[in-house]
């Protein structure tokens, strides 16, 4: 290979926190490598993880960002379901032999969109050294 | 112009069917034409097999870029539209009312994000132009399973029902009240007035409280639109915004409101005396009782726990026609409960002090001269136990040196963390007082850092250090004990950075405010949230402070957090004002991007039950049905589900799955 590889990152932003955490990245003008293609959900509590199955099998990282625990959701408790679903898929993709650090689960609160840039930079290191995910690794 | 020449369809699976779709991409001037190519995107986006119009222009939000939309929908025959534009959070409602406006329903509408998450946070133009194009690719496969929606509409129950009869509860209710809408106060206790009616004057006007508050409750006592129910509970809560069920159990009195005269020969005859509630134990008071002269309702009330004549033929003296002329009383009055619909709620249920026992190195359970501020409070207070000269509970002799224990307990991590809020004011009120009553006392306040939060409070304050010549000695106190006569405390002055010890004649406890009892029970009734502390959390604490996470029910006063009158009643007018803004419509819309579940799928396994934060599941013959009025549209329900039975509108499975791989496939 003579380019660079670059991951691919799929991230499912909850419509409150994350994706309001990435609009405050953007309003600030905050650099961040192009990996990643953010898809916006209602909340992460909707993310089923046969969404995320789907996105590692044409992707190298899925990224996860919902509202801060335990009282930022703006559905109550929907960031503890999927902190839950997260929490056994990583088990899941261990026994499956796929590196469970390329499923990143981030709590990203609307102003905080430093650490929406500083996350996908380290995501993108990450999965830069664990390299392209073709099936079992 | 083109004619709209119908394209005919298309990609070899003919997966979009009849789909019409427009994409505008905006440039918002330089900002995302700096860094997207956007003619590329046109380009690129026109060889999609859904698209049959693309074009970009310098500011789509603009008039003009309006009328483009506009005119492509209708020459072209789109139906749907995606905008690449700004952030949905910034125009989404302003091009979906641009589409409905071109006949088109707003649900088929889209925008996709270009420039908050593409190109002011990317440098390289070849790899931003390739990430919009992709976003743009996604969504237009959302849009195209974009269900057309309308709004979902219900009437309303134009009523409210105010939990707690305090200051908090009072406020909103004659505001509520007075727009003109029917209102249920429910309160536990036998009269209205909650704690402010024990207050002696309020800081910082030094008011007395009795004066600004009892008028408020004849109003309620007289509003024809107030139905209040004292000694009453809510049971149980069901439904939603607009159309709650409400229960309430209201004890029985025992004594026929409506025939009693107040004329107190009840009270002379009966034998039982226990400790006075109003008077924070400093007082006795009889088994039949009026709380305070003032209580509304204007009624004496019997207190079964005490009274000998729940069994006649112990006692029934107060019932005697020579006793009580009118024959209002009543052994046999029952409980009843009694059923309402609301359109709104607002929970005022108020606070508590925190129970001195817990702090055993305070002593005040255990020493008659270290007493609470709101027993401090009756002692100031004309109509208390000592006639408003403050007297030690053990020999009733006038203290000549007192001291106040700020933060007893509040701020510290053994009891409550938090700051309660008002302590360093009214202890100032109370030394200030107490200074006016015995002029030649020495008084102290023992504070940890003084927060005179509020307006005129911190002058306030300044009064009771320098005019009234109160110690203010930095420091925690460790331990209090009363021997021989004299309350001794143990405390570091941290300013001097040295141990002391005072001798007094009283100490009087500021202890942390703490919820209402039974709120935890309560919140869990109707679905509302209490924080770490017990106090009831709201939806947010700055753009919603006075909404609970469950559409209309409000909070108002000290049952949110700690606070004093002025915020308490300033709360308690917005949560009035919110409820208004329900109560004051004919019908209530709500998102229509709600849950539904297919009852074929369903096989009744109430998984879904227990995710819903909002109780808006219910299993109707079997299988689980969702209320669209309550459902808010998380989705939570619809991940969980295991047979797949449920989904979410215009968030369906599907489009989530085509939106995927629509992220990285190829046109």
């Amino acid at each position: 290979m003579s380019e660079e590889f670059e991951p691919k990152i799929i991230a499912f932003l909850c419509r409150w926190c994350g994706y309001a955490g990435a609009d405050m990245a953007g309003t600030s003008r905050l650099k961040y490598p192009p990996t990643i293609t953010p898809i916006r959900v209602p909340c992460t509590g909707r993310i089923d993880m046969e969404h995320v199955l789907r996105a590692l099998k044409i992707s190298d990282g899925v990224l996860i960002a919902g509202c801060h625990t335990p009282g930022d959701c703006h559905y109550v408790r929907g960031n503890f379901q999927c902190f839950k679903r997260v929490t056994l898929l990583k088990k899941f993709l261990k026994q499956m032999g796929i590196n469970p650090a390329r499923v990143r689960l981030e709590w990203i609160s609307a102003t905080e969109g430093r650490k929406f840039a500083r996350v996908i930079k380290e995501f993108t290191e990450e999965l830069k050294e664990l390299g392209p995910l073709r099936g079992v690794e | 112009m083109e004619n709209p020449a119908p394209r005919p369809y298309s990609d070899a699976k003919g997966r979009y069917g009849k789909e019409r779709i427009g994409v505008f991409v905006c440039h918002c001037g330089r900002n995302i034409a700096a860094t997207v190519d956007v003619k590329k995107v046109v380009e690129e986006i026109s060889k999609h097999p859904a698209v049959v119009h693309a074009e970009d222009y310098d500011y789509m939000c603009s008039k003009p870029g309006q009328e483009l939309i506009e005119r492509a929908i209708e020459e072209k025959g789109l139906t749907g539209v995606v905008v690449a534009a700004c952030s949905p959070s910034i125009h989404e409602t302003t091009f979906r009312e641009v589409v409905e406006h071109a006949g088109l329903n707003p649900y088929r509408c889209e925008m996709a994000n270009i420039r908050e998450q593409c190109s002011w946070v990317h440098e390289e133009r070849d790899k931003a132009t390739e990430k919009a194009t992709r976003l743009i690719k996604s969504v237009i496969e959302k849009v195209v399973r974009n269900e057309e929606l309308e709004p979902v509409k219900v009437g309303l129950h134009k009523k409210a029902l105010v939990i707690g009869g305090g200051i908090a509860g009072i406020r909103a209710a004659l505001d509520i009240a007075n727009a003109g809408f029917q209102v249920i106060l429910v309160e536990r206790k036998p009269t209205i007035g909650g704690h402010m009616a024990q207050l002696a004057e309020t800081f910082p006007t030094l008011d007395c409280a009795q004066c600004i508050l009892t008028p408020l409750m004849s109003e309620v006592a007289n509003h024809p639109n107030i139905k209040l129910l004292t000694l009453s509970e809510v049971i149980d809560v069901e439904g939603y915004v607009g159309n709650f069920h409400v229960r309430i159990k209201k004890n029985p009195r025992y004594v026929d409101p409506d025939k009693c005269n107040l004329c107190d020969n009840c009270t002379e005859v009966c034998p039982v005396v226990v400790p006075s509630e109003f008077d924070e134990g400093l007082s006795l008071r009889k088994a039949i009782y009026i709380p305070f002269p003032q209580a509304v309702p204007s009624s004496y009330v019997i207190d079964p726990d005490a009274c000998l004549g729940m069994n006649p033929i112990i006692c029934g003296k107060c019932a005697e026609p020579d006793v009580c002329g009118p024959g209002a009383i009543n052994f046999y009055d029952q409980p009843e409960i009694i059923e309402e619909d609301v359109g709104v709620i607002i929970v005022a249920t108020g606070y508590e002090i925190y129970d001195p026992k817990k702090i055993s190195e305070y002593g005040a359970d255990k020493y008659p001269d270290i007493i609470t501020s709101l027993q401090f409070e009756r002692l100031l207070s004309p109509n208390g136990p000592t006639g408003g000269i403050p007297k030690r509970p053990s020999d009733e002799k006038i203290p000549k040196r007192i001291a106040f224990i700020h933060c007893a307990g509040s701020r510290d991590e053994k009891h409550r963390p938090y700051c309660s809020h008002i302590c360093c004011t009214y202890c100032s009120k109370h030394g200030l007082l107490f200074k006016e009553l015995v002029p030649d006392a020495e008084v102290y306040s023992f504070y940890i850092d003084i927060r005179a939060v509020g307006k005129n409070y911190e002058d306030f304050v300044k009064r009771a250090q320098e005019e009234a010549g109160i110690q203010f000695i930095r420091g925690k106190v460790s331990k209090i004990y009363e021997e021989d006569g004299k309350v001794k405390i143990f405390a570091v002055d941290t300013l001097l950075n040295r141990r002391i010890e005072v001798e007094v004649d009283m100490a009087v406890l500021a202890l942390p405010i703490v919820p209402a009892q039974g709120i935890a029970d309560l919140a869990s009734k109707m679905r509302i949230q209490i924080d770490n502390y017990g106090f009831l959390q709201e939806r947010h604490p700055k753009l919603h402070p006075v909404e609970s996470a469950t559409p209309g029910i409000f909070f108002a006063g000290a049952a949110q957090s700690p606070k004093d009158i002025q915020d308490t009643v300033a709360q308690a007018s917005a949560a009035a004002s919110k409820a208004l803004e329900i109560l004051t419509q004919d019908e209530i819309s709500h998102t229509p991007t709600v849950a539904s579940v297919d009852r074929d799928l369903c096989s009744g396994c109430r998984l879904c039950l227990s995710v819903c934060p909002y109780g808006a599941i219910r299993i109707v013959d079997g299988k689980a049905e969702v209320n669209e009025i309550i459902c808010e549209g998380c989705g939570a329900c619809v991940s969980t589900c295991p047979s797949g039975a449920i989904s979410l509108r215009n968030f369906t499975d599907e489009q989530l799955d085509a939106m995927i791989e629509a992220v990285v496939g190829g046109i």
